[in-house]
């Protein structure tokens, strides 16, 4: 009983602490408000066409977006499945001085919507690919 | 009206009421859940983002809404128990409270599965992930509470209060993907407009009324015996076939067998 | 039958998902189903003891 207290105590604790969002947007990051120098996630959208990868090893280098402002990552690793231009992403790292994001993990957060290839392919013909409710830094998009 | 609800405070009518009950709602969980199965892993199509691996939704959906039902049909009971000082609805409280941990355990383990493909994790601490585990230590903060106090009417309030104020987080887990950022994807099915497509939404439905039927017969069997550990010295009880059947059985073989045996020892202590 | 169960190469994560699943409903009903009997049985015994205790007394 004790033990489950604690352990329950201790998870809130803990959440609260490192923050209840899990990750900071672009516009978090070029407002500066991310210290330098901390670890911290990063979450946005992947920049169409802004995939570099090097063809010798694992390098990759990409733009992250929240619809207002854009952060450079790069990365060197294991990529999640789901991983690719205009997917969602959750990266963990730290700026360098050139203001770019190393990660060292990077995650997939993928969307709500679920539905068969065909229909897939008639949506984003007819331009009526529905979007995700996900909490992209939504505060961030509505500022100027 | 009055007198009709009113039956349902009476244990003995409640014991069979459930007792008739519950072979009907065991039998359309085991229809809705071989259904759902059927559907969900051969005829559903596959997800144009996620592939074959969506299939965990199957499970994980209905574990993860059951969880949570499961733990305010507890906290409902709970206050029922508190207000009205009605003893069935803390035995309905008591039998919910290791189904839902139950679902809860599974909404995560399966949700971890599910995870580590898609995301690139088996876990993070993000708020839906992080108050869904809070739920689980509920559930059994729940019943640890029962077990350690000895008297057991102060046992059942301690209880109820745990639950009831627990209730708070059920509404965290739910919107905590609207609220904060999290890894983990906004609400699919529980909206006005649910992003799923029809085809995969059938499959699903089944799967959710299939659970929600196991915990229904689940509950009903565990009240049944939540009411005859309450009821034990009743005369009603004495008289049920079930238990006289066992005592046309037993008398002889009682005295000489069994007394010696644990059990009598621990009835007298 | 083999692409069946190959889940698309998520057979790893899909196959425990479900069996895990089924034996935690299994197992819901199986606990709850057993507890039942073993207090039906003891509840019986008890009352079995109780009545012939009474007849004692009335003999």
């Amino acid at each position: 009983m004790l033990v489950g207290v604690g352990l329950a105590t201790f998870i809130g604790v803990k959440t609260f602490k490192e923050n209840i969002t899990l990750f900071r947007s672009p516009s978090d990051i070029v407002a500066g408000k991310v210290k330098d120098g901390t670890r911290f996630r990063i979450g946005g959208m992947v920049v169409e066409n802004s995939v570099q990868r090097r063809s010798d090893n694992l390098d990759i280098k990409f733009d992250l977006t929240d619809h207002a402002n854009t952060v450079t990552v790069s990365y060197n690793g294991i990529l999640p499945d789901l991983f690719s231009e205009g997917q969602g992403i959750v990266a963990m790292g730290q700026l360098d001085t050139d203001g770019m994001f190393v990660a060292s993990e990077v995650l997939a957060k993928h969307d709500e919507n679920y539905m068969p290839p065909e229909v897939a392919e008639a949506l984003k013909k007819a331009g009526k690919m529905p979007g995700t409710s996900a909490n992209f830094g939504a505060q961030t998009l509505v500022q100027p | 009206m009055f007198k009709w609800l009113h039956r349902f405070g009476s244990a003995p009518f409640v014991y069979r009421f459930s007792g008739a009950l519950a072979p009907w709602v065991g039998g359309a969980c085991a229809v809705l859940l071989g259904i759902g199965l059927y559907l969900g892993l051969f005829v559903a199509p596959t997800d144009y983002e996620q592939g074959e691996s969506y299939r965990i939704i199957y499970v994980h959906v209905p574990a993860a809404i059951m969880s949570m039902f499961v733990y305010m049909v507890m906290a409902i009971s709970s206050a029922v128990f508190l207000i009205w000082r009605m003893k069935l609805a803390d035995a309905v409280a008591q039998a919910a409270a290791p189904i839902g941990a139950s679902f809860t355990f599974l909404a995560l383990v399966t949700g971890s599965l599910w995870g580590k493909p898609m995301w690139g994790t088996w876990w993070i601490w993000d708020g839906r992930l992080t108050s869904e585990l809070l739920l689980l230590f509920l559930y059994l903060g729940y019943m640890a509470l029962r077990a350690a106090i000895e008297q057991p009417q102060s046992a059942a309030r301690a209880a109820a209060v745990l639950a009831i104020v627990g209730v708070v987080n059920i509404p965290i887990i739910h919107y905590s993907v609207e609220w904060w950022s999290t890894l983990h994807q906004p609400a699919t099915i529980t909206k006005l407009k649910p992003s799923i497509h029809e085809s995969m939404a059938v499959p699903l439905r089944f799967m959710i009324f299939g659970f929600l039927f196991l915990f229904g017969y689940v509950l009903l069997v565990r009240l049944r015996t939540g009411i005859l550990q309450r009821e034990a010295r009743a005369s009603w009880v004495a008289q049920l076939p079930e238990i006289m059947r066992f005592n046309a059985l037993a008398p002889a073989a009682d005295s000489q067998a069994v007394s010696p045996s644990k059990h009598s020892e621990t009835k007298h202590g | 039958m083999a692409e069946f169960f190959n889940m698309g190469g998520y057979a790893a994560f899909v196959w425990p998902s479900f069996g895990i699943t089924f034996l935690v409903l299994w197992a819901n009903v199986w606990f709850a189903k057993n507890q039942f009997k073993r207090v039906t049985r003891e509840t019986a015994r008890r009352s079995a003891m109780t009545r012939a205790k009474k007849q004692a007394r009335a003999s």
